[in-house]
């Protein structure tokens, strides 16, 4: 899998190159050799692996968690975990799956297959791209590792103050909480940078606004939800850390400060990141759907819509978690209008997707399983949410396990089961290798079943009024076995878990080759070999539609004279993607990781001393410079090509 | 720098025919571009949106932070407007020098970078400079209250872009002197250009809710 030597053996075949000039393109989009040109990676397919494999490994450790939360609500009054590692246990547990899981999951899917779906030869600021990876995994390093050494955040996922202050939160796990927050939304807004480019200025010509793949779509609008929402919990983070650190009053009601600012500030990125998850994964279904029911998505200006539709309303509906508080009733009755508009974008999309199935021919295979199972559990995720919107009945019910009910149905139905459809839709691009269906097949209905056993009595208990958050609770309150049944439904989807784990590593050693287009696909991506080689495709495609592989061959099929050496590509105009001008693309380089490194110990050393901002700055100045500074034979090599506007 | 032809022997390794329908020829467009033609231009966009959502958020919790208290700043003085009036005009001012290295990075005349780029920088410095006088005249520290904290949290916002784009400023000019040199560089002449056209513009409203916001307010 790994590209740092090429096997002239085993080159793809071009119609624009001979051998030898696809030998050189070849190594010349290469990695470097050995572990420093492990690190150096700036190929967007090596860094968005990473993140996948990453944020998978969170995704386990953060079930894990779950499973022992599971394991001690099994029976009242069980004291396998004490109150004060079960408050860490679940900060953990949410912490991990929200900012170590799902948006960067996410984010890295879009960093592997976003350049290829648009017939680019790798992603914009590639190095930026490769910061944006290190950081991210040395925040979650960074988190794990308080967890550790016992100072692990016990605050919640959401942190409120003023638990979260200085006055009821003393020591540092409340500090290592909102450094966590640093890392993640650093590395996010950096990458969404890199996708918003990728879409608007590497797009293959004739890829016009109205032609670009549905996950595409998402992953760019995403990323603009990103910019947007990201921003407001890096300021509140700071904020919060500075009140605990340096005695600043934000939140702070004695000298002016007050604690709900925490939660305008929270919610105003926590509620869009909800569809920071969801809208990625819609796309993933759009991409699954088209090939399994074998026709195009039916209604594409409707489903591009709605999306941008999803992304604004998602910007208006973050009171809605703050029910519970001395908000105005006005603005209450606001957000929940804004809370049940929302559903008309998302019921569009349904709607599409079910036309296209109902006139589509079906080809069951997991991915599509996935999918199906999506409709369903979003649905009722969906259902609970309208509910939830109302504030007579959310006052009645918030904080219960109701609401941990309805917003695993939301996130899991509406995140992990589309990312499983896209696993297993997009592994055999990823790898040659196709996962097996056996495997899948059983992988799905664990899932599924698990899922529904763990989560839905979850509905019951809220309703009886058992809250979140408790380590036990009495024998008398009879909530013993609906637990009980939920922990057994948690245990199946662990059991789900280790069979997609032996699937992947049974299918990596011996699973089927999959060839260019096992599916029979009409996007890029399978345009190309799988997995692709270093410069992702060798013959850069020309566009005459939406599934371009679907569509008769027309003339232009492709474009010539990009330059084998340097890594030259393609810029195209925004709306028409018409050819614009050639850009030399960044060499490898370790100074993305090392700047990482640097920026880390900022991070970390600002939480025992103020003063680490200053003095930390100085490294980071150091090694970004020299991310910038391009060398002399970086400079020959674009000479060699250069032509002025 | 665009007069350096270098063996071009292995730029263009086949040619497709001009008359040849299946390709679409692109050996002849141009390496580099700028404005919206330009990838770093977009990129610079989205590091202007984020940071623009940024101070956006800081001002509306100055204004909610307000409507907490009854007297705004609560019982302290106003802070002295000399020197935040003082470095408006001087930022104000490197608008010009700014716009001039912008249409020097578009002209491609790299005398006229160097000299503009180097001008932009000593503006940047003078307003860092006037920048530790605005700190002492704001008559609260950061933890006297809420009111010294958000005004402290604003100025140091906009400090921490001035402090940054000053040392960008200071690594362009001196590589636009000791080289190596491309034409791509001219685009990033012109780029610093756009980021510091958002470090002014940004300046404007933090100034007006800083000094003039607590007057009427």
């Amino acid at each position: 899998m790994t590209s740092a030597t090429v096997d002239p053996a085993r080159l793809p075949r071009s119609r624009t190159l001979d051998a030898s000039e696809v030998l050189e393109l070849e190594r010349t989009w290469a990695d470097r050799p050995g572990l420093i040109g492990w690190l150096a990676s700036v190929d967007h397919k090596h860094i968005g692996r990473r993140f996948i494999v990453t944020s998978m490994i969170f995704f386990v450790l953060g079930g894990l968690l779950a499973a022992s939360m599971r394991t001690q609500l099994a029976k009242p009054e069980n004291d396998l975990i004490g109150p004060d590692l079960y408050n860490q246990i679940f900060t953990m547990h949410g912490s991990t799956m929200m900012f170590l899981f799902a948006v960067p999951v996410m984010q890295a899917v879009a960093i592997y297959f976003v350049p290829l779906l648009v017939g680019a030869r790798n992603i914009a600021f590639p190095r930026m791209a490769a910061f944006s990876y290190w950081i991210f995994v040395l925040g979650g390093i960074f988190l794990f590792t308080g967890f550790a050494l016992n100072i692990g955040p016990d605050v919640g996922w959401f942190a409120y103050v003023p638990l979260s202050g200085p006055q009821y939160s003393p020591g540092k796990r409340a500090d290592w909480w909102a450094q966590l927050i640093t890392f993640t939304e650093v590395s996010a807004l950096l990458a969404s940078i890199c996708i918003i480019c990728t879409v608007l200025k590497l797009r293959a010509p004739g890829m016009t606004l109205t032609r670009i793949p549905l996950f595409a779509w998402a992953s760019f609008v995403t990323a603009f939800m990103i910019l947007f929402a990201m921003p407001a919990v890096m300021l509140a983070s700071t904020m919060l850390i500075m009140d605990r650190l340096v005695g600043t009053h934000f939140f702070n009601p004695a000298d002016g400060g007050d604690a709900l600012l925490w939660q305008h500030l929270f919610w105003f990125f926590g509620h869009p990141e909800v569809y920071i998850i969801f809208i990625p994964a819609l796309g993933m279904l759009s991409s699954v759907i088209a090939p399994f029911a074998r026709r195009p998505i039916y209604g594409y200006p409707a489903m591009v819509l709605s999306l941008i539709a999803t992304a604004f309303l998602g910007f208006a509906l973050w009171v809605h978690h703050m029910f519970a508080t001395n908000v105005a009733e006005l603005g209450k009755s606001f957000f929940t209008a804004a809370s049940m508009t929302i559903a008309i974008p998302t019921a569009v999309q349904i709607f599409c997707w079910i036309a296209t199935l109902w006139t589509g021919k079906l080809n069951f295979r997991t991915p599509l399983l996935f999918a199906l199972g999506f409709f369903f559990i979003l649905v009722l995720g969906g259902l609970t949410g309208v509910m939830l919107a109302s504030v007579a009945l959310d006052t009645q019910i918030h904080d219960t396990y109701f609401v941990v009910a309805h917003l695993h149905y939301v996130l899991i139905g509406g995140g992990v089961f589309p990312l499983f459809a896209a696993f297993y839709y997009w592994f055999p691009k990823m790898t040659g290798r196709m996962l097996s269906e056996t495997l899948g097949k059983w992988n799905f209905w664990l899932f599924f079943i698990g899922f529904n056993v763990a989560f839905f009595p979850m509905h019951i208990l809220g309703l009886e009024g058992m809250p979140r958050r408790v380590y036990t609770y009495p024998a008398d309150m009879g909530w013993g076995t609906l637990n009980l049944v939920s922990t057994l439904g948690a245990v199946t989807i662990a059991l789900s878990v280790l069979v997609f784990i032996i699937n992947v590593i049974a299918s990596l050693r011996g699973g089927a080759v999959a060839g260019d287009n096992p599916w029979g696909a009409g996007t890029l991506e399978w345009a190309t070999t799988s997995p692709p080689p270093n410069c992702n495709f060798v013959d850069v495609p020309v566009v005459h539609g939406r599934e371009p592989l679907w569509e008769p061959v027309r003339d232009p099929q492709y474009v010539a004279g990009l330059a084998t050496q340097p890594r030259e590509v393609l810029l195209t105009s925004v709306v028409d993607a018409l050819p614009d001008h050639r850009l030399v693309f960044p060499e490898p380089t370790i100074w993305p990781f090392v700047s990482s490194l640097a920026v880390t110990a900022l991070f970390v050393g600002s939480i025992f001393n103020p003063w680490a901002v200053v003095w930390g700055a100085i490294p980071i100045a150091i090694a970004v410079t020299a991310w910038f500074w391009p060398t002399e034979e970086e400079t020959r090599k674009s000479l060699a090509v250069e032509k002025s506007p | 720098m665009n007069a350096a032809v270098v063996s071009r022997s292995r730029r263009r390794p086949r040619r497709v025919a001009s008359n040849d329908p299946s390709a679409i020829e692109v050996a002849e467009l141009p390496s580099y571009g700028f404005g919206d033609h330009s990838l770093m231009w977009w990129g610079t966009w989205g590091i202007i949106l984020i940071e623009g959502t940024v101070f956006a958020l800081a001002i509306a919790t100055y204004f909610y932070l307000r409507t907490r208290v009854i007297n705004w700043p609560p019982s302290l003085d106003f802070p002295g407007p000399l020197w935040g009036t003082i470095n408006l005009a001087i930022v104000l001012a490197s608008a010009i020098p700014n716009q001039w290295a912008k249409r020097a990075g578009e002209r491609q005349d790299l005398a006229g970078c160097r000299q503009w780029t180097w001008v932009l920088l000593a503006f940047a410095i003078a307003t860092l400079i006037v920048r530790i006088f605005e700190f002492k005249s704001l008559n609260c520290r950061w933890d006297t209250n809420a009111y010294g904290s958000i005004v402290w949290m604003l100025l140091g916002l906009h400090t921490l872009h001035l402090v940054t784009d000053a040392y960008d400023t200071a690594v362009l000019g001196v590589l636009l002197i000791t080289g190596p040199l491309e034409g791509k560089r001219f685009g990033d002449v012109a780029e610093n250009a756009l980021y510091w056209n958002f470090v002014i513009l940004a300046w404007i409203p933090i100034y007006l809710v800083i000094y003039i916001a607590p007057r009427v307010i």
